[in-house]
């Protein structure tokens, strides 16, 4: 079971603190596949020439899976109507922000200002609520979104298989759901209340959406919510079970990392940019041909850097708050953005890199 | 020249569209590389036509090959096919069965079962398989009009490690024989010329080349070298050592 699979994970042979020595580390680098078991070393006290070359092995194989490209795609917010209490969480239950949720005329008009972006994946999200924002509610959308896009995604509370087998039939071929953390304990304190504090039922839901057929999957930690160390890790072992058991599934990996938050109080651990980095390369060089996305919680200038390291996935145009591109926004976000570029310039900025801008990977039949 | 069912190809080399830093410099690469079949993943055609389109940056003249890179199996495969059709990217298809996302390792299985389905259909079908013997002749039963077994796991920058077996395929198997994924250098091309393979088909290593003209040149003339050297019965040479006294001497005059 996963569960326990990930609860056994051994986390003594993790230690930040550890350096290690050339020899044994070039030893690592000359394997030609990595795995899970090579992840406590690419986590530990490596020197600057070590990430280098780390960063050189994940840029050469990056290049060789997934080409010199970067796909975009756009999230559309939904609703934002949440049972939820995370207290990293600006759609938390407890915060007194305006609520509401986009009728189908709306997301129609969402769904025509993003065509004219030329972007052609989609991710729709929305907070927890099945009162207000139910299954068939979502499925509504996504059909609406599917007549617009070939790749229409969800982002929402997990479901049970069936409900994730009549979202697949009305067009979604994405589902993308982070744990937040792997550390129990730590998820439990952060998930104070509401449908969302069960953790088993979340850490299962990447494996319904496997069960029931979805095309592809995407999963994570949202870094800084506890020990980026241990999340890294557990996210790696997180996936290494779900591609042995249900390797037909085109698997994907993000590392959203923590942003203080409007009415937020709360202060996450600080994962600076060389630890993130570091971790990005250590997932890339043990999972190459996984799909890596970073969201636009990151600053522009940082997300390129990002791309020859191994990101080949960028969301683009964003905006966070319920209902934008048709002048209707609301003043709260779930969080804030840091790169507020359009999917213009983020196409530019792709280009100028020497790397070329999909918009359309995926043929619905 | 080699042939698919009724179209004859004087180049032996295939390329894909895919992986290049901008689908601008397809035309250059096309040319330098001299093939007359490109290959295209359906999943990546934009039907809207706006100017990301890859079909606009593929010469008139050249074949299109598309895939149905994204299906799962046969049934998915089979759609992806048609709809492929009705789009108007003609009667080609190469059939590319993955459900193994690690290694993506094609399913022959499965790639059998929707030759079938395409071939009766008047597609004319390359199913892209794990090289296999028996496999191969189910998919050529089955109405292929080639098969393109793989050179090594996609990925694994080892070259041509598949060569014992797509040799029997070589003696064995009546349609052509296109080697496809792990051809990772000039050389690797090359040395499956040699061996009387029909056609490779290179992407990776010559898009992620940081010169793909200069690269999709040396390709061309890595595989013009191999079938010419083919040709010239190199295989006979190697095999034919004799024996410094004659082994049927004894047979007397």
């Amino acid at each position: 079971m996963l569960y326990d699979y990930i609860k056994e994970m051994d986390m003594g042979v993790l230690d930040s603190n550890r350096s290690v020595d050339d020899a044994t580390f070039d030893s690592l680098m000359s394997k030609d596949i990595l795995n899970i078991g090579d992840l406590p070393l690419l986590l530990s006290k490596v020197s600057d020439v070590q990430l280098e070359k780390m960063a050189i092995r994940a840029n050469r194989e990056s290049i060789h899976n997934f080409g010199r490209t970067v796909q975009l795609f756009t999230p559309l917010y939904l609703g934002n109507y949440c049972e939820n209490k995370c207290i990293y969480c600006a759609f938390n239950q407890d915060y007194k922000v305006k609520r509401k949720k986009l009728n189908l005329d709306q997301v129609h008009d969402e769904c025509q200002s993003v065509l004219e972006t030329d972007l052609d994946e989609i991710l729709l999200l929305t907070g927890e609520s099945r009162k207000l924002t139910g299954v068939d509610y979502i499925k509504s959308c996504c059909e609406v979104a599917a007549n617009y896009f070939n790749s229409v995604g969800i982002e929402i509370y997990p479901l049970e298989v069936d409900e994730y087998k009549a979202l697949i039939d009305v067009g979604v071929s994405s589902l993308t759901i982070y744990q937040e953390t792997y550390n129990e304990e730590r998820y439990d304190a952060l998930h104070v209340a509401g449908p969302k504090k069960d953790y088993r039922y979340r850490l299962d839901a990447p494996e319904r959406g496997a069960k029931a057929g979805m095309n592809k999957i995407q999963i994570g930690a949202l870094l800084g919510l506890a020990d980026p160390f241990e999340d890294a890790y557990k996210t790696a072992g997180h996936m290494t079970y779900l591609m042995k058991h249900y390797p037909e599934v085109e698997w994907g990996l993000s590392l959203p990392r923590l942003k203080d938050i409007e009415n937020g109080n709360f202060i996450g651990d600080n994962v600076e940019d060389r630890l993130f980095v570091q971790i990005l390369l250590a997932l890339r060089l043990i999972f190459p041909k996984v799909s890596f996305s970073v969201s636009t919680r990151e600053e522009s200038q940082f997300r390129e850097k990002l791309i020859p390291l191994g990101v080949n996935k960028l969301s683009a145009g964003v905006s966070t708050s319920v209902g934008r591109q048709s002048g209707d926004e609301d003043e709260t976000k779930q969080f804030e953005i840091s790169d507020e570029s359009s999917v213009e310039e983020v196409k530019d900025m792709v280009s100028e890199l020497g790397y070329q801008v999909v918009f359309r990977n995926w043929v619905t039949v | 020249m080699f042939r698919l069912k009724n179209n004859a190809y004087t180049s032996r080399l295939i390329i894909g569209s895919g992986k290049f830093s901008s689908n601008a410099l397809m035309p250059e690469v096309i040319e330098a590389s001299g093939a007359q079949i490109v290959t295209l993943a359906l999943r990546r055609v934009d039907m809207e036509g706006r100017d990301e389109d890859i079909l606009k940056y593929i010469p008139e003249e050249i074949s299109v090959l598309p895939n149905t890179s994204g299906a799962r199996n046969a049934e998915e495969a089979i759609r992806i096919a048609r709809l492929s059709r009705a789009m108007g990217c003609g009667d080609l298809i190469k059939i590319e069965v993955i459900n193994d996302t690690k290694y993506l390792m094609p399913d022959n299985e499965e790639t059998i079962k929707a030759t079938e389905v395409l071939a009766k259909e008047g597609f004319i079908v390359l199913p892209y398989m794990n090289p296999d013997l028996i496999a191969a002749r189910k998919m050529v039963d089955a109405g292929a009009a080639a098969v393109m077994p793989l050179g090594a796991p996609i990925g694994s920058n080892r070259g041509f490690q598949t060569k014992e077996i797509v040799r029997l395929m070589v003696e064995e198997i009546d349609v052509p024989i296109i080697v496809d994924a792990g051809i990772g250098k000039p050389s690797d091309a090359c040395e499956a010329m040699e061996m009387g393979i029909d056609a490779v088909m290179v992407n990776t290593a010559i898009a992620s080349s940081p010169d793909p003209t200069a690269m999709a040149k040396a390709f061309r003339q890595a595989v013009e070298a191999g079938r010419t050297a083919y040709e010239a019965k190199l295989g006979r040479v190697l095999n034919e050592a004799s024996a410094s006294s004659p082994l049927t001497g004894f047979l007397g005059a």
